[in-house]
């Protein structure tokens, strides 16, 4: 592995042996990591990867269990992000982070006003930040609102706001999110002006296209460990997408004996036809069997979130039909959907699926006792033996059912979400990612209730990043990409490698950029 | 939850001290004509209103919401009421008034309701509508007189004694419906559950709409009867000043409760600690003979210190050790 450079400059930025442990979650073990001078260096990992982890680990907001952080020479140990920006690492988020309502020239400088007289000097604000974007070659009035541009230039006012310091290392979290091809083409002209000057960058995107066009080098991160260091040129996508998917075996081979692979032959529970919703996924055909498991396979972004929203009417389609047990039903949101006999164990734990602030006892209980209404609760006796029973089958930890659902670890909660629908016996269980972010033990005690839910008649969609657990536990498999669905394939038959093909698929012309 | 009341009591109980020290007489109670009087009857009948709004108030905050209204639903209440009765005598009359009048208040609730669970406005702009606009209903009502009645059925609502004020009969009884509701159905739950996450909620199954319009009627209906309350007690109907600011008293009476602003998970009774903390702080505040013009910043002093001592982190400087804050 060769820097960019012929002569290759010592690293500005170099984390060795990085570790972090979240209660419950090993975020971070032991990785190393490189950035030189006059590099875009880009970072690739699929959700929970501990790509942020990282990066947040770089600016100061965490601070690693173990592992050193050496900035130019000099080993840091920054205790907040004020620090590491006073080091010279800037940070532009994926959010805009500006107040709309100053001018561009206020921040630009925002915290470092140039003074004169014990006030701001207005004049000399604007004169620097004026010099600060005509370095980056952005032409407009320092003294404007911010809020009269839009969001891309919003977005370059920020960079300019992270380089107004002298910066070293400039990390840019999903700059390109919210932006068009013209936009994201000025923004690596910008990151270009800036490498060339000698400032290292980090990007983060998941548009694979963009991360080939700019990037010079990457690091590929897999739950929270390091996969490796490549030049962009050496790596093609087929080997990186592998790499950032995965083979995880190991602890989790005990499962494969357990999940042979069955053929399943339930009557059909659902079945929807030019199902899709504009802007969130393609129409698509999916037919789901009674003890199926049917799994969702692409990348972060290719619309497998979107389809199972579609599905639990957490989003209305606006297009296509949906046919449960052969008779046509229109979803109106989650309630009738439940009342269908559909769950939904949605991917974002914390912001829509658990009460953080209830007890386990509550939060397990509160989609049924929702789906009964307000004035039939459910007689203590019933709740605690429910409660008992999925406590000691799914071996939530504390058995506390009193505990705040808050303070439990990342596996436990998603047991206990796992749990409230389970009370709900559904008949379809759809479940976004739900061995996101947990450590391996739960992970397996999960993928282990999902054959067995299906050994007894439940129709499960399982969708993951991880696609060695996809393939794994998956009946058949659906193939998603760019908001499409692409492929459905037989999961009996189906290897990963088939997968990553259909998923890799070349470049996808729509979001080339010119 | 012992622990979270502890403080609002010692706050509660160091006031009541206060004024036994200033006036020895004030915790001496005296029989008259069947009815009990003394200095700290005074305080749960002058209390009773702003309680009863307060409760109104704790569920609405509980789903993250506040109701601005309040006071201005309290003051169309005795409008409408006084107004009905007029110069009628019969208790008849005054129960027929009393009946439109809060069935007004509930429609009042139901508006509120719409704007925030139906159009998704934000609750303080939402009821901030009702609360200016009340006033002018009231006034319309009214047609900007004072109106005074000569009903003596009308006067035992705020007047009235059975032993105790009727109006704290009135409210506890609310109290005890209320925490009788919330915590035997599943009422209480889902309130929280809505306030800590409406989304998950809603992924739950929750039928957050109706729960968050429930609590807006609910609180204007409380907001009512304690407006009747305050217009009964002077047999008039004041559409200026009929319940100014109580809706602050009781949004305040819910915080010293423990219940917090940010919704999720509420606390009945410490929402009636609350309410009796201001009520004897007002009282203090004539007992002790604070001048007036300094009336409402002893009041603000007392109020920041019983909040500062619910803190964790001001606590944890208070006892000179560390205290796990979550960040």
């Amino acid at each position: 592995m060769t820097p960019p450079l012929n002569e290759p400059p010592p690293p500005v930025v170099e984390m060795r042996g990085i570790s972090l442990a979240f209660p419950g979650v090993k975020a971070l073990q032991d990785v190393d990591f490189r950035l030189f001078p006059g590099e875009v260096h880009a970072l690739m990992g699929e959700n929970g990867a501990g790509k942020s982890t990282l990066i947040k680990t770089l600016t100061g907001v965490h601070r690693p269990d173990g592992g050193q952080v050496v900035l130019g020479g000099d080993e840091v140990a920054f205790s907040s992000p004020g620090e590491a920006q006073h080091a010279g690492i800037s940070t532009v988020y994926q959010e805009v982070n500006l107040c709309a309502n100053l001018t561009v020239a206020e921040n630009i400088l925002l915290g470092r006003e140039p003074r004169r007289f014990g006030g701001i000097d207005f004049p000399a604000m604007r004169k620097r930040a004026g010099e600060v974007l005509a370095r980056i070659g952005v032409h407009i009035d320092p003294g404007s609102s911010l809020g009269e541009h839009p969001i891309a230039v919003q977005q370059l006012v920020a960079i300019a706001r992270a380089i107004a310091v002298d910066c070293r290392v400039l990390v840019l979290d999903e700059p390109t999110s919210s932006l068009d091809a013209g936009e994201v083409a000025e923004l690596f002209r910008i990151m270009r002006v800036l490498r060339d000057e000698g400032v290292a960058i980090l990007f983060v995107s998941h548009f694979l296209d963009q991360v080939y066009e700019i990037s010079d080098r990457m690091t590929v991160l897999r739950n929270g460990s390091l996969v490796g260091e490549h030049l962009t040129a050496d790596v093609d996508r087929r080997t990186l997408i592998a790499q950032m998917i995965g083979r995880d075996l190991g602890a989790l081979e005990a499962i494969e004996d357990a999940a042979e692979k069955r053929h399943p032959d339930g009557p059909v529970l659902l079945h929807a036809s030019e199902l899709g919703r504009r802007g969130a996924i393609d129409p698509f055909d999916l037919e789901i069997r009674a003890g199926e498991v049917v799994g969702l396979a692409g990348l972060l972004g290719s619309g497998r979130t979107e389809l199972a929203r579609l599905l639990f009417g957490a989003d209305r389609a606006d297009s296509g039909r949906l046919v449960v047990d052969g008779k046509p039903l229109r979803l109106r949101g989650p309630r009738s959907a439940i009342a269908a006999g559909i769950a939904f164990s949605s991917e974002d734990r914390k912001g829509e699926g658990l009460v953080a602030d209830l007890s386990i006892r509550d939060n397990l209980v509160l989609a049924m006792q929702a789906a009964r209404g307000w004035t039939r609760p459910l007689p203590r006796r019933t709740k605690d033996q429910l409660v008992e029973k999925y406590l000691k089958a799914l071996d939530i930890r504390p058995a506390n059912p009193d505990a705040l659902v808050r303070t439990l670890s990342g596996g436990n909660q998603q047991k206990v979400l796992l749990a409230r629908w389970l009370v709900t016996e559904p008949r379809l269980l759809i479940l976004d990612e739900p061995t996101r972010g947990i450590d391996i033990g739960a992970k397996a005690q999960i993928q282990q209730l999902v054959t067995t839910l299906a050994a007894e008649g439940t129709a499960v969609l399982f969708i993951s990043a991880e696609l060695e657990e996809v393939v794994r536990i998956s009946d058949r498999i659906v193939v998603l990409r760019d908001r499409r669905k692409i492929a459905e394939l037989d999961g009996s038959v189906t290897g990963v490698d088939e997968v990553v093909e259909l998923i890799a698929g070349g470049a996808a012309p729509e979001k080339v950029v010119s | 939850m012992k622990n979270r009341l502890l403080w609002p009591l010692l706050a509660l109980a160091a006031l009541l001290l206060l004024n036994l020290i200033v006036t020895p007489s004030f915790f001496s109670l005296r029989m008259q004509d069947g009815a009990l009087y003394g200095g700290l009857v005074d305080v749960l009948k002058n209390g009773a209103p702003t309680l009863l709004i307060a409760l109104g108030m704790t569920l609405v905050i509980a789903t993250r919401g506040i109701d601005l209204s309040v006071g201005a639903v309290a003051a169309i209440a005795g409008a409408v009421t006084c107004v009905h009765i007029g110069t009628s005598g019969s208790a008849g009359t005054a129960i027929a008034g009393m009946a439109i009048a809060l069935v007004l208040c509930a429609v009042l609730g139901l508006w509120n309701g719409f704007l925030v669970a139906g159009l998704g406005i934000q609750p303080i702009i939402a009821t901030l509508v009702l609360m200016t606009a009340g006033r002018g209903v009231a006034m319309l009502v009214t047609e900007g007189q004072i109106v005074t009645v000569n009903n003596t059925a009308y006067k035992q609502v705020g007047a009235g004694f059975l032993v105790l004020p009727i109006s704290i009969l009135i409210s506890l009884l609310v109290l005890g419906l209320v925490a009788f509701v919330t915590r035997k159905t599943a009422l209480g739950m889902l309130i929280e559950a809505v306030g800590v996450n409406p989304e998950a909620s809603r992924l739950a199954g929750v039928r957050s709409r109706t729960i968050i319009w429930t609590v807006y009627v609910f609180a204007a209906v409380c907001a009512g009867i304690a407006g009747l309350m305050i217009s009964s007690n002077v047999s008039a109907a004041d559409a200026n000043n009929a319940g100014l600011w109580i809706e602050m008293d009781a949004i305040l009476a819910v915080v010293i409760g423990g219940t917090s602003l940010a919704g999720g998970r509420y606390s009945l009774t410490g929402t009636l600690l609350g309410a009796l903390i201001i009520q004897t702080l007002t009282t203090t505040v004539y007992t002790i003979g604070v001048a007036p013009e300094v009336t409402l910043v002893f009041k603000a002093v007392v109020v920041i210190a019983v909040c500062l001592v619910q803190a964790p982190k001001a606590r944890a400087a208070l006892s000179f050790r560390k205290v796990a804050v979550p960040s």
